[in-house]
């Protein structure tokens, strides 16, 4: 979008781990993106082929009802990555907007709103999470994706605010000011763009987060419901096989540790790229 | 000729420790149609502040006392609603700032920024505001402007810059145009061409500039009239050609003496001893006296602005014929 931001962004990716996150990243959203068209319906059961170990056949194997491991592992990373890049995009919008306004309005406006933000922070995630999909049941996923979205956005208001107070003071600004720009043409336009690196930061540590609060809400049989797989559900579900069938939940709980570790190294090097205060 | 602006006993203050303080404190000019008008002073002496009174852009917790007036044309600058001075910023008055690598958004195109004046203040299609962002840079003298509406700010130089700067000031043909320090971050050779510039447009144009400057070199030779700034006030207002002649705040002659110039015998430069107090300890009385040389016990009653010659006043004791 900003030539300022794409030449650091490709930076970023200059080192080895960034790299490396990337590859990761890639991969998962290949198999979440490919692999399902190819492989058999997750949702099939068979119960002659029940349990069994990795083969040709079923790669990672089979679970305890007979359905394709590694075809549940692809359904679940297509699941996982739409609730983590949807809610996320909309905690960034939310803490992006609502950040930039308590910025540049500041005065009582963003008192009011950055102790809310203060407030609101200091409830646990999960604990809030946890109370409001337990009062829903059986839970849609687009509720699962707004309330992940809505309980997403505090800490990144805070980065964004902190980098609007910076950006309002700049002479560009002003000069908007100066040749009668409205106030949320000032906000969307020289404050919001202004504040992308910081705000893509958030992004990219927010996915992993998301990824792992879903994974967690799923293995409590809070987040994504079944038949739906979900990695969550699925090591859930293979629990009391841990030890005497160990791939029905290895490969789920792998492929949680892959993504997270490749979005984390990747908001990492752009971290170390765009928001120079933190790195 | 009739007043396009006038400004009547502005003050603007600033919360300083337990108090306030007055860094704009009783400044009154006015600024004919057409006219070029230059506001000279050190930095400190509020003329920055001046200039974004005019459009009601004092930094909060800043603000202008009540008892100011600014009137422009038939309005009052200080009583508008928020939607009629959005009006009057940029399509009245123009505003160009002092530092060019800094007052250009750095994620949008040139064409993008001037096109966004444009737009906010006639109702006209994007192509439109296009085609005029492009005459805009041809006459800021860019050369290639077609390509370089494409550019962003980053990928120009300073004189660049301030050209695209002036173009958006100018982009709604605004009857003032105030320039804040417009050449100070530029090269010398750059600094007059960006003068040539503002001048040329204004006599095309027929609009009135308020140069604000701290250099009283930029100003021999263009304005129509100077007014020159001490620790908030005004303290000499005459046409061009007299402050040089015959500069006679010792504010004046001080500034003038030291300033380099190429002509005439060689002599010392002298600057002006110290510094522009801080606004929150303005002196008492004149508030030159503590740095000047011709200090005199009436020195300590603060002087109101008294005719020199015609056209011509300064806030010095001095003006009086006895003081003389």
């Amino acid at each position: 979008m900003t030539t300022a931001l794409v030449p650091s962004v490709s930076n970023a990716f200059s080192s080895r781990e960034a790299r490396l996150g990337a590859c990761g990243l890639i991969l998962v959203i290949l198999i979440a993106v490919v692999l399902p068209w190819l492989l058999p319906d997750p949702a099939v059961q068979c119960l002659s082929c029940g349990a069994l170990p990795p083969s040709l056949h079923h790669p990672f194997g089979t679970d305890q009802l007979g359905r394709d491991v590694l075809s549940r592992v692809a359904g679940g990373a297509r699941i996982s990555l739409s609730v983590a890049f949807i809610s996320v995009l909309l905690s960034v919008l939310l803490g992006g907007l609502i950040g930039t306004v308590a910025g540049y309005a500041g005065g009582w406006v963003d008192s009011l709103i950055m102790r809310g933000v203060d407030g609101a922070l200091a409830i646990p995630r999960l604990f809030v999470l946890l109370l409001v999909l337990a009062m829903i049941t059986p839970i849609p996923l687009w509720l699962l994706i707004l309330v992940l979205g809505t309980t997403g956005w505090f800490g990144v208001s805070r980065i964004v605010r902190g980098e609007a107070l910076r950006v309002k003071h700049e002479l560009y600004v002003q000069a908007a000011e100066a040749l009668g720009a409205r106030g949320h043409r000032i906000i969307l336009r020289h404050l919001l763009p202004n504040t992308a690196g910081p705000l893509l930061v958030a992004a990219t540590l927010g996915v992993g987060d998301v990824i792992l609060l879903e994974a967690g809400l799923s293995f409590l049989g809070l987040g994504i419901q079944p038949p739906t797989p979900s990695w969550g559900g699925m090591i859930q579900d293979a629990g009391e096989y841990l030890f005497t069938k160990p791939w029905i939940s290895i490969f789920p709980g792998l492929a949680i540790v892959v993504t997270v570790l490749a979005v984390s190294l990747i908001g990492d090097a752009l971290r170390d790229r765009l928001d120079p205060r933190n790195a | 000729m009739t007043a396009l602006l006038e400004v009547t006993e502005l003050r603007v203050s600033f919360p300083a420790g337990t108090g306030r303080s007055w860094p704009v404190d009783g400044v009154s000019l006015h600024i004919d149609r057409g006219e070029l008008l230059a506001l000279v002073g050190e930095s400190g002496s509020g003329k920055s502040l001046t200039s974004l009174a005019m459009l009601r852009l004092i930094p909060p917790p800043g603000r202008i006392e009540p008892g100011s007036g600014i009137r422009l044309g038939e309005l009052d600058i200080l009583s508008l609603d928020d939607k009629t001075l959005r009006e009057v910023r940029g399509r009245r008055i123009g505003m160009v700032f002092q530092d060019p690598m800094t007052s250009l958004n750095p994620v949008f195109t040139v064409g993008d920024q001037i096109a966004e004046g444009i737009r906010a203040h006639f109702p006209v299609s994007r192509r439109e505001a296009r085609d005029r962002s492009l005459a805009l840079l041809t006459e800021v003298g860019i050369p290639d402007p077609a390509s370089r509406l494409r550019s962003y700010p980053h990928q120009m130089s300073g004189g660049m810059r301030q050209r695209v700067m002036i173009a958006m000031a100018l982009a709604c043909e605004p009857d003032l145009l105030i320039a804040d320090e417009p050449t100070t971050a530029l090269d010398v050779t750059v600094q007059a061409q960006i003068l040539e510039i503002l001048d040329a447009l204004r006599k095309k144009r027929g609009m009135s500039v308020l140069l604000i400057t701290h250099d009283l070199g930029i100003v021999a030779g263009r304005a129509d009239r100077v007014l020159v700034m001490y620790a908030g006030q005004i303290v000499e207002e005459a046409p061009t050609e007299r402050l040089f002649q015959r500069p006679s705040h010792p504010y004046t002659q001080g500034l003038l003496a030291s300033v380099p110039r190429l002509t005439g015998p060689r002599t010392r430069l002298t600057p002006i001893g110290g510094a522009v107090p801080t606004p929150d300890a303005w002196p008492g009385g004149c508030r030159f006296r503590p740095r000047c040389p011709q200090a005199f016990d009436k020195s300590e009653l603060p002087p109101p602005p008294l005719p020199v010659e015609p056209g011509h006043t300064m806030r010095c004791w001095l003006a009086e014929p006895e003081g003389l």
